[in-house]
């Protein structure tokens, strides 16, 4: 067996890292807690330079009886976990400096993101199920954070559906386990095409019950714009971005390795609900005055553009590329806006944007870059994933399903205008000094994330082959 | 070479931005009429050592994103050199028009370089997702020219309707190109390579698919009928400037993504629905001279007749996919007219909307009843409108002229209903321009109540340079074309071969 530790340094420098922190934070004083945030993202950095190595030097492996595997996948979901880290780091800086709990918000910060790394790179239903734990757990505790009404409604929220989806997930891989006899991709690949049907399917919607929770995917998406609008913008930056690549990739994983033969239609099934969320989504978010639940969810139609990835997972051999691409640019286009969005705390409701250009025109050319990113306008790099996803799934032969996205997409266009047209508004029929208190910013370091990832978004757009051609490796069995 | 002049204008647009903002307003003028002055310079160097030969010129292919099929090709041949030295010409005339400009000049001059280099590389382009990128780049552009600098609030509307109608049709566009892509073997995006490799051919109704998909999305840019109506309310509360590029470089992407894209790279269906985009056509020619019959103000009766305009190219595209009853010689002359049409329309109206911007300036309106007997105030602005809208009707000895006529003949013998329906479409234009005229410009002299105080002054030297050498340009095509037509007829004839294969 190989017990190779080594190969998961990533994660175990975010966990150490986590511990370290929680310790050494009990004996800071408040004004110096800032070492823990040093330290989280040292642990993020050493877990990047870990990662490159592995990739550089064809590391390739899986570890521990097979639960866990360094791939290509795991790769790019490591790289785009830790960067995400590092910029949710950034962009939390001002909102928790010398807060009383500062270290226990980094720390949580840190679990969670290993709990998401375990996700990526599980490659059996109880490790799998173990990363659920791990980084859903923290997440409901960070929703919860600033220990107000709104954030702890949202806080309840978010762990009730999880719980409940968690449970199903469990009974879902009990019933795996008991069709398969084996808990372990391979295993059950083997095992699963000659299964009973019926406890095939049941079991197989439960795991990804969980896994829809995750990623706030319709009908399990109800938390995503509580916890957004309730809770800190960095968390609702967290939630709304880290889970979603842990959870995809994961999906993604389990249905490529595991069910890859079989009776079960779950392209269809995953299909059906990329279809629905996109639509819901936007739907939703047509009509929202305040900024985070626009975006909040903005993102669940962006989880249903990302699902049709998985849907065709064994039907396109464009799909695992046109997926991690995807979630590279979504996640630092994503996080863009709400860095923006954490830049400016006073601005909670769209009209607060109004004469942004004029006030901090930086902030709004950031702005102009992720929500066109968002909508898919060239040259960003969510215009590249959508190119690649969007081929990949005419290519696995959901024609109907690309159309749909598109026009989801011109949908998506009205919402993300609507935020955009005040920016430039000349004449604001507010008070002069009403867009000055809303324009009031936070501080350096929000502002400098936000460059960073409105740049990052630009330059996947324009040298996306570098990460394309690294994600195109087969996954390992 | 080509990537020079592309790319000239976004670099100096870059160096711009990084300069001090107390530069004065004046300066960031000269240097963009500066850089809009070197890049015409640099077309026509290129124009001089062009080669009509076959296949693009001045080729440059760099591998871009090759795991995803894209790559950066640009070249020009003979259907996109006349539009790439058209697009220089018009922004060195909205830069000249542009002296006077005092609103946020800064952000202004980068924008509009920003939407020179996109234009000048969509027609450059040899790539599809190149195509696209630059596709929709012209419409994040334009969308803040309106928006920014158009006529107050509406135009904010005006700019969300024509975001969103054209943002639309790109998508339609992109999803046709992917089902291109993935028909080819081995995938590609590469124009040149899918124009050779011709994958959809014997389709049937994938290909069918695909060409609705590209048809539509061209359709909405160009604008036909029925996908125009974005156009009259973005042309009337754009700036002038915005509209004139608007009008004459941005409707062109639509046609020239017709000749580019879906002509040589989809012959078989092109051919099965010729009739289908032939009927398209006339009825744009019809329906937009009819429309613009009955508008009351100036600046959305041009818009129409841009509608007009765009009709005789669809109409000419149409009928060289149509094989039956005619040679490749009239096929040939067909699109040949089409292009020729396509820059003379950006000439002419291009001047044409300037024009409309002089008239706004004057009195604030654009409204026909508001005027009357201004040829008595503004003699020189009232001389050099009449010739615009005689072009504009398509008079013998301007470019007009020549281009719907080789339309009209290539078309006739093929399609003749109609031609013959699409030719009232000129009588109804010429009859619209001249009553236009006759209301703004004869009869009692009379002012709006809108205008300022200080009278009204005739056209000045930054407005009518600009306006005068467009048109002069258009002059000098009617009376000697060969110059034109001589590097678009190659062209022509190799694009029909294409179709007819």
């Amino acid at each position: 067996m190989n017990q190779n530790l080594t190969a998961l340094i990533p994660e175990l420098a975010l966990l150490g890292a986590a511990v370290i922190g929680l310790v050494t934070g009990s004996w800071l004083p408040r004004r110096r807690q800032w070492i823990v945030a040093a330290l989280a993202a040292t642990a993020c950095t050493a877990g990047l330079t870990a990662t490159a190595v592995t990739m550089a030097t064809g590391g390739e492996q899986t570890v521990f009886s097979a639960s866990f595997a360094v791939d290509t996948a795991t790769g790019i979901g490591r790289l785009i976990v830790l960067a995400a880290l590092l910029l949710v780091i950034g962009m939390s800086v001002e909102t928790v400096r010398n807060h009383r709990r500062e270290t226990e918000y980094w720390v949580l910060l840190l679990m969670s993101g290993g709990g998401t790394l375990a996700m990526v790179g599980a490659n059996d239903l109880l490790m799998l199920f173990a990363g659920y734990l791990l980084a859903g757990l923290p997440a409901y505790a960070l929703a919860a954070f600033a220990k107000d009404a709104r954030g702890t409604e949202a806080a309840l929220k978010y762990y009730l559906l999880g719980a409940l989806l968690g449970t199903t997930m469990l009974a879902g891989t009990a019933l795996l386990y008991g069709a398969g006899h084996a808990t372990d991709y391979a295993g059950l690949s083997k095992a699963l095409p000659d299964a009973p049907y019926g406890p095939v399917a049941v079991g197989l919607v439960g795991v990804l019950a969980g896994l829809f929770f995750k990623i706030g995917a319709v009908p399990a998406h109800f938390w995503v714009p509580d916890v957004s609008d309730g809770a800190l913008a960095p968390v609702a930056a967290y939630v709304t971005t880290l889970p979603k690549i842990g959870g995809l990739i994961a999906a993604y994983r389990l249905l490529h390795q595991a069910l890859a033969g079989g009776d079960v239609n779950w392209p269809l099934l995953l299909a059906i609900v990329a279809a629905v969320t996109m639509t819901l989504g936007n739907l939703a978010a047509f009509f929202q005055t305040s900024v985070k639940r626009l975006l909040a969810y903005s993102t669940v139609s962006q989880v249903g553009y990302l699902l049709m990835a998985p849907a065709v997972a064994t039907r396109s051999e464009l799909a695992q590329k046109s997926l991690l691409f995807y979630l590279a640019a979504y996640t630092v286009t994503n996080l863009g806006a709400f860095a923006v969005v954490t830049e400016l705390p006073r601005a909670r409701a769209l009209t607060d944007y109004r004469g942004l250009a004029r006030s901090h025109p930086g902030l709004a050319a950031v702005l102009v870059v992720c929500l066109l990113g968002l909508v898919g306008t060239p040259p960003t790099g969510v215009f590249l994933g959508k190119l690649e996803i969007f081929s990949a799934t005419v290519d696995g032969g959901f024609t109907w399903l690309a159309a749909l996205a598109v026009a989801n997409t011109v949908a998506s266009l009205f919402y993300y205008l609507r935020w955009l047209g005040p920016l430039f508004a000349t004449t604001g029929a507010a008070p002069a000094a009403a867009p000055a208190a809303a324009h009031a910013v936070l501080g350096r370091s929000a502002a400098v994330t936000a460059y960073a990832a409105a740049a990052l978004s630009l330059a996947l757009g324009i040298a996306g082959q570098a990460v394309l051609t690294l994600a195109d490796e087969p996954l390992l069995p | 070479m080509l990537s020079v002049v592309t790319f000239l204008p976004l670099l100096v647009c870059a160096v711009l931005l990084l300069l001090p903002r107390t530069l004065p307003d004046r300066a960031y003028l000269w240097i963009w009429t500066g850089t809009a002055a070197a890049d015409l310079a640099l077309v026509v160097a290129l124009w001089a050592g062009f080669d009509t030969g076959e296949g693009p010129r001045y080729e440059e292919r760099v591998r871009w994103i090759p795991s995803a099929g894209v790559g950066y090709h640009v070249g020009v041949d003979g259907l996109s050199l006349p539009l790439v030295a058209l697009t220089c010409l018009l922004f060195l005339a909205v830069a000249v028009f542009s002296l006077r400009e005092r609103r946020r000049v800064r952000a202004y001059v980068c924008l509009f370089l920003f939407l020179q280099t996109v234009c000048v590389g969509l027609f450059v382009a040899l790539d599809l997702i190149l195509f696209f990128v630059y596709f929709d780049l012209s419409i994040v552009a334009m969308f803040f020219v309106i928006a920014g600098w158009g006529h107050g609030e509406r135009a904010r509307a005006a700019a969300l309707k024509f975001f969103l109608y054209t943002f639309t049709g790109s998508l339609a566009l992109l999803l046709g190109f992917i089902g291109l892509y993935l028909a080819a073997d081995p995938h590609t995006f590469d124009i040149v390579d899918l124009t050779r490799a011709n994958p959809l051919a014997g389709r049937g109704t994938y290909a069918g698919l695909v060409l609705l998909a590209i048809g539509v999305g061209l359709a909405v840019k160009t604008p036909t009928v029925p996908f125009h109506t974005w156009l009259p309310p973005a042309h009337t509360d754009a700036p002038a400037t915005g509209s004139a590029i608007l009008a004459g470089v941005l409707l062109k992407m639509g046609t020239y993504g017709f000749v580019r894209i879906a002509m040589p790279l989809l012959p078989g269906s092109w051919r099965h629905y010729a009739l289908v985009i032939v009927v398209v056509g006339a009825v744009s020619v019809v329906y937009g001279a009819l429309v613009a019959l009955a508008q009351t103000d100036f600046k959305r009766m041009i818009a129409y007749t841009s509608v007009n305009h765009m009709g005789y190219v669809v109409l000419a595209v149409g009928a060289a996919g149509t094989l039956a009853g005619t040679d490749a010689q009239a096929r040939s002359l067909a699109v040949t007219g089409a292009v020729t049409q396509m820059v003379s329309h950006g000439l002419i109206t291009g001047a044409l909307f300037l024009l409309t911007g002089v008239l706004y300036d004057r009195g604030r309106t654009y409204a026909m009843d508001a005027y009357s007997g201004l040829a008595a105030h503004t003699p020189r602005f009232a001389a050099v409108t009449a010739v615009a809208a005689f072009a504009a009707l398509g008079i013998p000895g301007f470019s007009g002229f020549i281009a719907e006529f080789q339309i009209l003949t290539g078309s006739l013998a093929s399609q003749t209903i109609a031609t013959a329906v699409a030719l009232t479409g000129i009588v109804i234009t010429a009859a619209l321009f001249l009553t236009a005229l006759r209301r703004v410009f004869l009869g009692t002299p009379r002012l709006p109540d809108t205008m300022p105080a200080g009278g009204v002054a005739d056209l000045r030297g930054t407005e009518a340079w600009p306006t005068v050498i467009l048109l002069a340009v258009a002059l000098v095509i009617g009376v000697a074309p060969r110059w034109l037509l001589d590097v678009i007829e190659p062209a022509g004839r190799a694009l029909t071969g294409l179709v007819a294969r």
